[in-house]
């Protein structure tokens, strides 16, 4: 089994006939990902990579019974990309897109708030479930179907957690890129909480970083609701407070959101933080013998 | 982005919030001429710097004459200030704002930022103006008030009275009370700000509010629907490098040790600098190249890193992902020959074709170390800088 995709989602690619949406959407097919439709304003009627193009969401979930949407629509337009899609129906709303205005943000997750769908970042790589459904620019190669969940702030380092869970032989259930942005989509307890339930996730791993306090929430929540050996690892001890590293999200703000406060907080909360990103394989394995 | 005080109190006072009346000047001259037209015998001199910290830096002073005007600015002016903010180079004072000056009775905070918790722009508000929120936050976390807005509905009156009421206000301060926070909101929905802080808010002898300070903060992401914002950029007030790097899409901070480290990726970029650090050694900067490490943006990322003379070694970690590493071991070796490389520097590609990127680095002749892993690249990257 696996979270929120597997092998009978059927996916539609808003901003389909961009450059970063056709390359992605071909490795999506490539990957057996069930893509049946792109969604781009004004291009309605376009056959692109076998795939029928659709003015709106609402025509192309009418026609194709799409239950996830991957969006790679540029910043300024992503937002209403998402709410388009959340108006439909849509259940698993995957954003890939970087640099969306906050204040964008902060109506998105209003609406949200009430709604049935959920969105996974912005800027982040996606969710994969392995052998079964790829949705966003993660390498596919490095997978292999298996038993850990993987949930991470970061992109190249969630890769690093995946090559070293399939070179241990573990393989992956799901993984869930929440993204690199202050105010997105799934957190990480609600990833974690899909995890745990998920009986075929044997292990997770979580991969944090600098800024904000979703990881000290996440250590709140295990303490008391998490059964299965979780490693962690959390990027940023020699970040300097105040400056942005290159997520938008990553900053230490008035003392807050530093990386010993939240190795701390999840070490209080039994989560067995890895001071090396190169030691994630080594002990989620040794955790779960 | 961030503006200056002067800049920030504009925009304040184009949204209805009473502000001191003052001038700016940047020279000697022009602060005399700036304190004859405003009049009076006291002004407030205040050194234009995107930091704060300024008091207790000797940025602000008040004084009671021209001649002392003529004083104080030529000593600012021209400088560099050093606040417990700016770091040690300090940041350069090309201006300073003159203001008059203000008998006050009390100090309030009030600031309205995203807050990432609740996912609601959020007021700020305390009694205990005047003083960094931070400490207040700590030794008199009760003296804090918070308010949410529901982004749907906007700010409402009664908040503003809440706010009004803690701080004890009276009569037509109330109303006040409720201009300034719906300026302030405006302003921030408007200017895509990320957060607007007014501290100190003052009540003036006369019992007006007044924004005695004002710091401004842009959304990043959203300015470039905001040629006006744009317009009161400082780039003196910038790293250089920093802002170099971002010319040409690359996410650089300079950090103090002697590793220069390029990275696909933030999170991977902060892990490697961790990871350095880890195994004895001290990383140069923060830099993130992106997901595409093409040959161009490469050599641009060590050139940034190569103007920093303490970088004796560097470490080039890159997870190929979707692009190979074959791919981008051939822009390594265009990059190394075309900024002459005379460090050692060590490689550590992974991902698609990671073996035959490791081999085209290996036969290519020059000195570059193509290590196994990310482990033994750590270790040997700061044996070659001389840390262990």
């Amino acid at each position: 089994m696996s979270i929120l995709v597997n092998q009978s989602t059927k996916v539609i690619c808003q901003g389909l006939t961009g450059k970063q949406g056709l390359f992605h959407s071909q490795q999506a097919l490539a990957y057996g990902t069930k893509l049946v439709a792109g969604v781009t304003p004004g291009r309605g009627g376009e056959q692109h990579l076998g795939l029928t193009v659709f003015d709106s969401v609402q025509e192309a979930i009418d026609l194709t019974d799409a239950d996830a949407t991957m969006i790679y629509v540029p910043a300024p337009f992503a937002a209403d990309a998402i709410l388009e899609a959340e108006e439909a129906g849509i259940k698993v709303i995957v954003c890939i897109t970087e640099g969306i205005p906050i204040l964008h943000m902060l109506k998105v997750k209003a609406v949200l708030e009430n709604s049935n769908s959920v969105l996974i970042g912005p800027n982040c790589p996606g969710i994969i479930t392995p052998g079964e459904c790829k949705i966003g620019i993660m390498s596919g190669d490095i997978h292999l179907p298996g038993r850990i969940g993987i949930v991470s702030r970061s992109g190249t380092l969630t890769y690093e957690a995946v090559k070293q869970t399939t070179e241990q032989g573990l393989g992956q259930s799901t993984c869930v890129g929440i993204g690199g942005d202050p105010i997105h989509g799934l957190r990480f307890i609600d990833v974690i909480k899909m995890f745990e339930e998920d009986p075929l996730t044997e292990g997770i791993v979580m991969v944090g970083e600098i800024g904000g306090s979703e990881e000290e929430e996440a250590a709140d929540y295990i303490v008391d609701h998490v059964s299965k050996p979780i490693v962690g690892y959390i990027a940023g001890i020699t970040a300097p407070p105040g400056k942005r590293m290159g997520h938008a999200g990553a900053i230490i703000t008035g003392g807050k959101g530093t990386a010993e406060g939240k190795i701390a907080a999840l070490t209080a909360a039994g989560v067995d933080v890895v001071r090396s990103p190169t030691e994630i394989g080594e002990r989620i394995k040794a955790r779960l013998s | 982005m961030n503006i200056h005080e002067y800049q920030a109190k504009q925009i304040l006072s184009d949204y209805g919030i009473p502000v001191p009346v003052g001038k700016l000047a940047s020279t000697v001259e022009e602060a005399k001429q700036c304190a004859q037209m405003l009049g009076r015998n006291a002004w407030v001199l205040k050194a234009q710097i995107h930091a704060g910290g300024r008091g207790q830096a000797g940025g602000v002073h008040v004084v009671d004459s021209f001649s002392k005007i003529a004083e104080v600015s030529h000593q600012l002016l021209g400088t560099r200030l050093v606040t417990k903010q700016t770091g040690a180079k300090g940041l350069p004072v090309n201006s300073v704002w003159i203001e008059e000056t203000v008998e006050l009775k009390r100090e309030f905070y009030l600031s309205l930022l995203v807050e990432r918790v609740s996912e609601k722009l959020v007021f700020i508000a305390s009694e205990a103006g005047g003083m960094d929120i931070e400490t207040v936050a700590i030794e008199s976390p009760e003296k804090i008030l918070s308010i949410e807005v529901n982004p749907i509905v906007g700010l409402q009156p009664y908040q503003c009275r809440r706010v009004a009421y803690a701080l004890s206000l009276k009569g037509g301060q109330i109303r006040m009370m409720e201009r300034i926070m719906r300026g302030m909101y405006q302003a921030f929905i408007d200017k895509d700000a990320s957060q607007i802080e007014i501290n100190p808010l003052v009540e003036a002898e006369n019992d007006a509010l007044l924004a005695l300070d004002a710091k401004i903060t842009f959304d990043d992401n959203a300015l470039s629907g905001h040629s006006d914002i744009l317009a009161l950029r400082d780039r003196e007030q910038e790293d250089i490098k920093e802002n170099k790097a971002q010319g040409f899409g690359l996410n650089y901070i300079t950090l103090s040790g002697n590793i220069g480290c390029m990275v696909n990726g933030a999170g991977l970029a902060m892990a490697t600098m961790d990871l350095v650090k880890l195994k004895g050694g001290e990383p140069a900067n923060f830099l993130d190249v992106g997901g595409e490490a093409t040959a161009a943006r490469v050599t641009e990322a060590f050139k940034i890193i190569l103007s920093d003379e303490q970088v004796k070694a560097i470490l080039v970690n890159i997870f190929g992902g979707i692009v190979q590493c074959d791919m981008i071991a051939e822009g390594l070796i265009i990059a190394i020959q075309e900024v002459k490389m005379s460090i050692p520097i060590v490689v550590r590609l992974e991902g698609t074709n990671a073996e035959l990127g490791r081999q085209l680095l290996n036969n290519s002749g020059l000195s570059v170390i193509a290590a196994e892993d990310l482990e033994t690249a750590a270790i040997k990257v700061v044996e070659y800088a001389g840390g262990l």
